[in-house]
């Protein structure tokens, strides 16, 4: 067993984990936080994306050791069912979910994602390297790494939009 | 998954130390690959060795006008860097052009590079597989091989190398820097860095037992527009089936490095020589020596239309 410190949504959590641990595993089943979802396990889906260190990543392609001392988000911090965050308000506005397993997932990639516009990180569909702003194109190839089996996606780029543009105003 | 111990290495020479001294010893990045790999029991290191924190995760200018990107920079970061969006756009293409947003702020650079074939069989225990398990056979060779290489395959094995990035390398001549277990450094051209399957498909690189890499340098830029072409079965997140980067210069000359079809990141001093003869003569040079199967047949007409495409495209910039 090894001993592993997160900030988990704001609060230190001390773990003695298995090296074997990922970190969705130490969310889930050690932590209890199962907002984070397993969908493959295998990077290819994107249900456990969270945000570490400000960075969305798939926590299941990760050990929980690897990431000791540092901050985890994950959709249990965003927002509290009282006090949702804009991209959780916008997906319950706009219907971006059917059974809502990937949506956790979706949410924590989408709140990511309009950062790394922000901060100018280019993406497959930027015409200009120099221009990074701000399109449905850009949504749609940014999030391609969350996969939807109700193929919720129209409604999670009308989502996504909304909040982009609230942000914009 | 195998059980294994952990450690966090202080330094790079003690990473490498341990790495050449603990049988069975890996080192581990942004661990996208190896840990999928070891969640499947392809790979089963004893002790991985965490090499996230030495600091290697910078970019700069070298004294002879190219850039030094560290071995742990994330792909996200080396697409977004100013300095190779401006000078090295082929770079950031490729990059921008794999995987996802999500993998791509673990994925680093030395990681990237050393990622393993996506050959279905490699990635079925129950499947005979050369490279996974030496002498039990190539399931590839008369199944399912339509991913797979064309250039550079052996009878042994005919893994394709699946990265993007490796490609945009290939093209831009980088050189792979590490150090050895006795502390020793090398630069090794990114050329002579991959070995071809021949006989033995599980050998992949020229990297000795616990040598780490360090840093990947670039030389000078290369004036011309960049471009890296991708074509796979999905728009977006999806290996290549044929890719190109080329660099197309003003006086009609241009280089090109291939994705998809070799068995490591393809590029020949022929193909680039034929450039300005058009798509077709640069394709023919660039798959002589190619060997097919009924399932991958389709990439040699693939590459040739994937040139005349960006030809086209070129021509419309002009
Ligand atoms: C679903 C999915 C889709 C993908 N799609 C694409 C794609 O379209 N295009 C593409 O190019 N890639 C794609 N990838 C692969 C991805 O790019 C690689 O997994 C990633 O680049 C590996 O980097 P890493 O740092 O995570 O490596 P790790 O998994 O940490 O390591 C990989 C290997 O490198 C070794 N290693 C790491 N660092 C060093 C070092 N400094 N010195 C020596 N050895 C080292 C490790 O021991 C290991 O053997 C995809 C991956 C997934 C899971
Ligand atoms: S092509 Fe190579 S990796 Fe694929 S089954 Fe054959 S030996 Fe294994
Ligand atoms: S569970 Fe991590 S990507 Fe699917
Ligand atoms: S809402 Fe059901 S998988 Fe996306």
């Amino acid at each position: 067993m090894t001993p592993v410190e997160l900030t988990v949504n704001g609060r230190e959590v001390h773990l003695q984990l298995d090296p074997r641990t990922s970190l969705l595993d130490a969310l889930r089943e050690h932590l209890k936080l199962t907002g984070t979802k397993k969908g493959c396990d295998h990077g290819q889906c994107g249900a456990c994306t969270v945000i570490v260190e400000g960075r969305r990543i798939n926590s299941c392609l990760t050990l929980a050791v690897m990431h000791d001392g540092e901050q985890v988000t994950t959709i249990e911090g965003l927002g509290t069912p009282e006090a949702l965050h804009p991209m959780q308000k916008a997906f319950v506005v706009h219907d971006g979910y059917q059974c809502g397993y990937c949506t956790p997932g979706q949410i924590c990639s989408a709140v990511s994602v309009l950062e790394e516009i922000k901060a100018g990180v280019p993406s497959h569909v930027t015409e200009n390297l120099d221009r990074v702003a701000f399109s449905e194109d850009e949504v749609r190839e940014r999030m391609s790494g969350n996969i939807c089996r109700c193929a919720a996606y129209s409604n999670i780029i009308a989502a996504i939009s909304d909040v982009a543009g609230e942000s914009k105003a | 998954m195998k059980p294994f111990t952990y450690e966090r290495a202080n330094s790079v020479e003690a990473a490498a130390k341990a790495a050449a001294s603990v049988q069975g010893a890996r080192f581990i990045a942004g661990g996208t690959n190896l840990l999928d790999l070891m969640k499947l029991q392809i790979e089963t290191p004893t002790h991985l060795i965490d090499v996230n924190r030495l600091g290697l995760d910078r970019i700069e200018k070298t004294e002879e006008g190219g850039l030094r990107i560290g071995a742990l920079v994330r792909n996200t970061d080396l697409a977004a860097d100013t300095t190779v969006r401006r000078d090295y756009g082929v770079l950031s293409r490729a990059l921008v052009a794999g995987a996802s947003g999500q993998l791509r702020n673990k994925a680093t650079t030395a990681g990237n590079l050393l990622q393993r074939t996506r050959c279905p069989y490699f990635y079925d225990i129950r499947m005979p597989c050369n490279k996974r398990k030496p002498g039990s056979g190539c399931g590839a060779l008369k199944g399912m091989s339509r991913s797979l290489a064309i250039l550079g395959v052996s009878d042994a094995c005919i893994a394709q190398h699946p990265s993007d990035m490796a490609v945009a390398m290939r093209l831009l001549d980088a050189q792979v820097e590490t150090m050895g277990a006795d502390g020793t450094k090398r630069a090794i051209p990114i050329a002579d860095f991959h070995l071809l399957p021949g006989e033995t498909p599980h050998k992949e690189t020229v990297l000795n037992a616990g040598e780490i890499i360090t840093s990947v340098t670039l030389p000078k830029p290369v004036a011309g527009t960049h471009v890296y072409r991708k074509v796979r079965d999905r728009a977006s997140y999806a290996f290549a089936l044929v890719s190109v980067a080329a660099i197309f210069g003003k006086d009609g000359t241009a280089r090109f490095a291939f994705g998809g079809i070799g068995a490591k990141p393809w590029r020949t001093a022929e193909a680039d020589a034929a450039a300005s003869e058009g798509a077709k003569a640069v394709a023919q040079a660039a798959l002589a020596g190619a060997r097919t199967t009924e399932h991958n047949d389709f990439k040699r007409p693939l590459v040739e239309r994937t040139l005349a495409s960006l030809y086209r495209q070129q021509e419309a910039r002009a």
